[in-house]
């Protein structure tokens, strides 16, 4: 009963915040509204016990992408530009999306139970039975993470980095002609 | 927010420890939630409140853009090295078994800490690398 009840409270919150940054002109608002939306599903995730993705989203989401969406609205200004027009078709697609999705999950077997077909697949059945004398770690999730599945978690960090180049060539202050942006002036806040 | 005492002393106690934190969840992420991915980005938010506080030409000096970036591209270098060290000594790509030829629950354990390690040292390095770019562009407003 008190869990059903922190659930709801915590999905109502959600869905508030969601509102909220749809509905918010100031973007400075907003960022910190998307922060806070950030931790609410960090606080969820742990209730699920998916402690280590709470522990990402709280770190990652609430933390260092609210400092990135910050540092960009001091660049590109923190006022929404105002659109008069209801716009129609984006509103039917979102509708209906949300709608299929909701009948999608009709088909999600229920939460925690431990019959369902995850908790069955002898992949599964394995990294549980077998993780803790093949690799010699506690946490699974960790022994999951960089043995069993190390070449994804390549794959990750080389997404990283390629974020890193991606963002090196784009923003590294070199302009073209015509531009009066000089090495010192780049001194930040 | 460079000339406000309390925020300025704040951040000086409070960064040693963000950066103790960060290894704790680092090297328990083998017994708890944690590893290198949150480590990193709790590595790199110490110093984006650094920058923060006491300014992007302060905090380049104890942490130049030059060696940020290096670090991204070194954290990649150590985890693709341990798959190749792994190849060199006669299993597969990825495959710690063969890191130690007596024991490979040593071998797992010595190649999950190198690849969390590599983890860790991307992460930090792209999260202050982006940050540095953002912050250090003016903005057409001010």
């Amino acid at each position: 009963m008190i869990e059903i009840s922190v659930n709801l409270f915590l999905l109502t919150m959600l869905a508030v915040t969601g509102l909220l940054v749809v509905r918010l002109k100031n973007l400075f608002t907003v960022a910190m509204v998307t922060g806070i939306y950030s931790l609410l599903s960090a606080v969820f995730f742990t209730l699920l016990d998916a402690v280590d993705v709470a522990f990402t989203e709280a770190a990652v989401g609430a933390g260092v992408s609210t400092v990135l969406i910050l540092g960009t609205l001091s660049l590109v200004g923190h006022q929404q530009k105002e659109h008069k027009t209801v716009q129609i078709v984006p509103l039917v697609i979102v509708t209906i999306t949300g709608l299929l999705l909701m009948y999608g999950t009709l088909d999600i077997p229920p939460f925690g139970k431990g019959d369902n077909p995850i908790h069955q697949h002898e992949t599964t059945v394995h990294y549980l039975e077998e993780s803790s004398h093949e690799t010699g770690m506690p946490n699974v999730v960790t022994s999951i993470l960089a043995s069993y599945r190390g070449y994804d978690t390549f794959g990750e960090t080389t997404v990283i980095f390629t974020a890193m180049v991606g963002v090196l060539l784009l923003m590294s202050g070199r302009k073209g002609k015509g531009s009066d942006c000089k090495e010192g002036d780049r001194d930040g806040r | 927010m460079e000339d406000n005492v309390i925020l300025r002393v704040a951040t000086k106690i409070l960064t040693p420890y963000i950066l103790l934190f960060a290894l704790y969840v680092q090297f328990h992420g083998d017994y708890g939630p944690g590893g290198g991915f949150q480590a990193g980005v709790i590595f790199a938010s110490a110093f984006v409140l650094y920058t923060l506080i006491y300014g992007l030409e302060t905090a380049k000096l104890v942490l130049p853009l030059r060696v940020a970036s290096l670090c991204g591209a070194l954290g990649v270098l150590t985890y693709a090295g341990v798959g190749v060290a792994t190849m060199i000594m006669g299993g597969e790509f990825l495959n710690y078994n063969y890191l130690n030829s007596h024991d490979p629950e040593h071998g797992q354990h010595l190649g999950i800490l190198l690849v969390e390690l590599g983890v860790l040292i991307t992460v930090f390095g792209v999260m202050v690398v982006i940050f540095y770019s953002f912050a250090g562009r003016r903005g057409a407003k001010e």
